[in-house]
């Protein structure tokens, strides 16, 4: 359901590129430095917040931006940043900002295949997802299955997913399956406050709650046989999804150095028109603290989504009375979409290192790019896009006219059109439920609430999103995937 | 003179993502005190909650602005490391000190976390700058926060 917000004037402040590309023009605020882009389809625009224009605006006031503050066609309001916000900043000019990554640091998705066809699963669904729902610890308060010590939790932040590997946690092609080998250069666990340490021991292995989730997937449509065969995708094929981050860690790294950050703001002369943009230029100590505590967060949550998908692959082993191997279970891809990375990008005919924060945005590279893995390089970076609840993911891969116009990036999701205050007062957990049971998707949450605020419709439509990107050529399809099961934290 | 009554403790306002809310108080002190407990009700209805773990608070920070942050990010902290579920909140002072930075003392008590009886809804994970307002408006205080979801 689009939400209409008789945003007219929104008309008055874009500048039309092309069908899907809408420009916020530098003269709109005084502060701007680049102009904001925005790639939606005019339908789209037309539910967007005039705040999430104005966030990808406020965006371009940071020092040393590039090119453009941009908006991916999924983008919605946040704080500080849009989600859905893409923008780089010179490596010695410009800035890095927390508020450009978000709190949950390194939220991503990873997609599983199996070489289940839909018909053998379709029948033990509800049990999957019953067995997974009680293997994997979701939602608020669930207990880890596993305990780090101290020593470990340094392992965790500086190793990522090789870490869980090494710990017996899945097998060595995982690690070359995620975006850049699942693990971050520059962590220095000494950054991390005793408080992130106490909120992240626990909750390694755990999904969360909110919008992440593990789904349960078959492939209905293949858009592009060449690059589904490289991803070892196929019609009927079954998939799993899974959606997390860097849970308590993440999110108190996040506010220490956000408070940090706040207070020197005024110290290297920068003005904000949103504090929750509050950053330091790139080389002093306040922003490269933040970054490599930053990058502990990043490499935490590569080592959750790797032992979560570890137990899974066991649960799918248990349920089909098999083992591991034999359901070939590989992992296709993992990105980060909260995130900033020092990258080399062309600005202006000329090779310069930036900080790409993307915030509720994926990476999409292009073929031949030397960090999408051997096995893809011909074809491009598997560009993954889930769905909400009842609505269908994608797979795509990066272009090269992507990595020119976005920096090499997609957008990360469908993202919200209804806020959870409305939907839990739209919709009954338990009749969304029973509506996805009749559609042949079955879930399992904590919470009836959850699956109210989580329902489809609070979602735009993941096609509408998914056009826009293949149509601006920013990525292009290769397979669509349906939902049969969901776990919601 | 002024008047004693505030609008309500706190309300909720829109936003797509995360949760949003206004907070009053007479007194910097109860703003504080209704600031706390909007953010707890993001979770959860805290009417039932009964005050049998009490932990003490006392923080200081470089100005009103940051405190609300500081003070609502070590509940969120102490929520979820002692596992404690928040429903009375007592906040004795609030008070600005001679390095100008403000300062507040305070008293949180709930009970453990229970799955099987407290039911939560969405999960405030962090307190975000966005919007955030600490403001006095004719007789009383309102603080806005954007929580982080």
């Amino acid at each position: 359901m689009e939400q209409e917000n008789n945003n007219n004037d929104i008309f008055d402040i874009v500048k039309k590129i092309d069908d899907n590309t809408w420009e916020v023009p530098k003269e709109y605020k005084p502060f701007m430095r680049v102009p904001g882009k925005i790639f939606v389809s005019e339908n789209m625009l037309r539910s967007m917040e005039r705040e999430t224009i104005d966030q990808v605006a406020n965006v371009s006031a940071l020092p040393g931006i590039q090119k453009h503050s941009l908006a991916m066609p999924d983008a919605h309001l946040g704080y500080g940043f849009p989600i859905g916000g893409v923008a780089a900043f010179d490596s010695e000019e410009g800035v890095i900002s927390p508020g450009g990554v978000g709190f949950d640091i390194n939220c991503g998705v990873r997609l599983i295949r199996t070489n289940l066809h839909v018909d053998e699963v379709r029948p033990v669904i509800s049990e999957l997802i019953k067995n997974i729902f009680q293997e994997i610890p979701s939602g608020l308060g669930s207990k880890s299955r596993i305990r780090v010590n101290d020593n470990e939790l340094d392992n965790v932040f500086l190793q990522g997913a090789r870490w869980a590997v090494e710990q017996g946690y899945g097998v060595e092609s995982d690690v070359e399956h995620c975006e850049g080998n699942g693990m971050i250069e520059g962590a220095d666990p000494s950054q991390v406050s005793s408080k992130a340490r106490k909120r992240g021991k626990p909750q390694l292995g755990t999904l969360g709650s909110g919008n992440h989730f593990l789904e349960i997937q078959y492939i209905d449509n293949v858009y592009d046989e060449k690059a589904a065969q490289a991803y070892g995708l196929e019609e009927g094929q079954v998939t799993f999804m899974v959606h997390c981050g860097s849970r308590g860690a993440g999110h108190q790294i996040c506010t220490d150095h956000l408070r940090t950050l706040s207070q020197s703001v005024n110290k290297y002369g920068i003005q904000l028109p949103d504090k929750q943009l509050a950053c330091a230029p790139t080389t002093s100590p306040e922003a490269q603290n933040y970054f490599k505590a930053m990058a502990c967060a990043a490499n935490y949550a590569w080592a959750n989504r790797q032992i979560i998908m570890h137990w899974t692959r066991e649960v799918f082993a248990k349920t089909f009375k098999t083992d591991i191997d034999s359901l070939e279970m590989d992992l296709v891809y993992d990105v980060a979409h909260n995130i900033a990375k020092l990258e080399e990008h062309i600005v202006d005919g000329t090779k310069k290192k930036l900080y790409v924060h993307r915030k509720g945005a994926t990476r999409a590279f292009p073929p031949g790019h030397s960090e999408v893995p051997q096995q893809y390089r011909a074809i491009g970076q598997p560009v993954l896009l889930p769905g909400s609840m009842g609505t269908p993911s994608f797979v795509l891969h990066g272009t090269q006219q992507g990595m020119d116009t976005t920096f090499g990036s997609a957008c990360h999701g469908s993202g919200r059109a209804m806020s959870r205050k409305k939907a839990k007062g739209a919709y009954k957990g338990e009749d969304v439920k029973r509506n996805l049971a009749a559609m042949g998707i079955h879930v399992e949450a904590m919470n009836p609430a959850v699956i109210a605020e989580e329902a489809p419709e609070v979602y735009k439509k993941s096609s509408d999103v998914v056009n826009v990107v293949h149509d601006s050529g920013i990525a292009q399809k290769v397979v669509r995937m349906v939902p049969m099961g969901v776990a919601k934290g | 003179m002024v008047s004693d009554t505030i609008p309500t403790k706190f309300e909720f306002l829109e936003h797509t993502a995360d949760a949003k809310f206004k907070a009053y108080g007479t007194t910097l002190e109860e703003a504080f005190e209704n600031v706390a407990m909007a953010t707890m009700n993001v979770m959860i209805d805290t009417t039932p909650i009964k005050g049998l773990i009490t932990k003490h608070v006392e923080l200081e920070s470089s100005s009103l602005d940051d405190l609300v942050v500081d003070w609502l990010s070590e509940i969120l902290f102490l929520f979820e490391v002692e596992e404690i579920v928040f429903g009375n909140f007592k906040v004795e002072s609030v008070s600005q000190q001679e390095d100008n930075k403000y300062k507040i003392v305070g008293e949180v008590a709930g009970e453990p976390i229970d799955p099987s009886t407290h039911k939560f809804n969405t999960h405030a994970k962090a307190v975000t700058y966005n919007g955030l307002q600490v403001t006095k408006e004719n007789s009383y205080w309102v603080l806005q926060v954007t929580i982080d979801t």
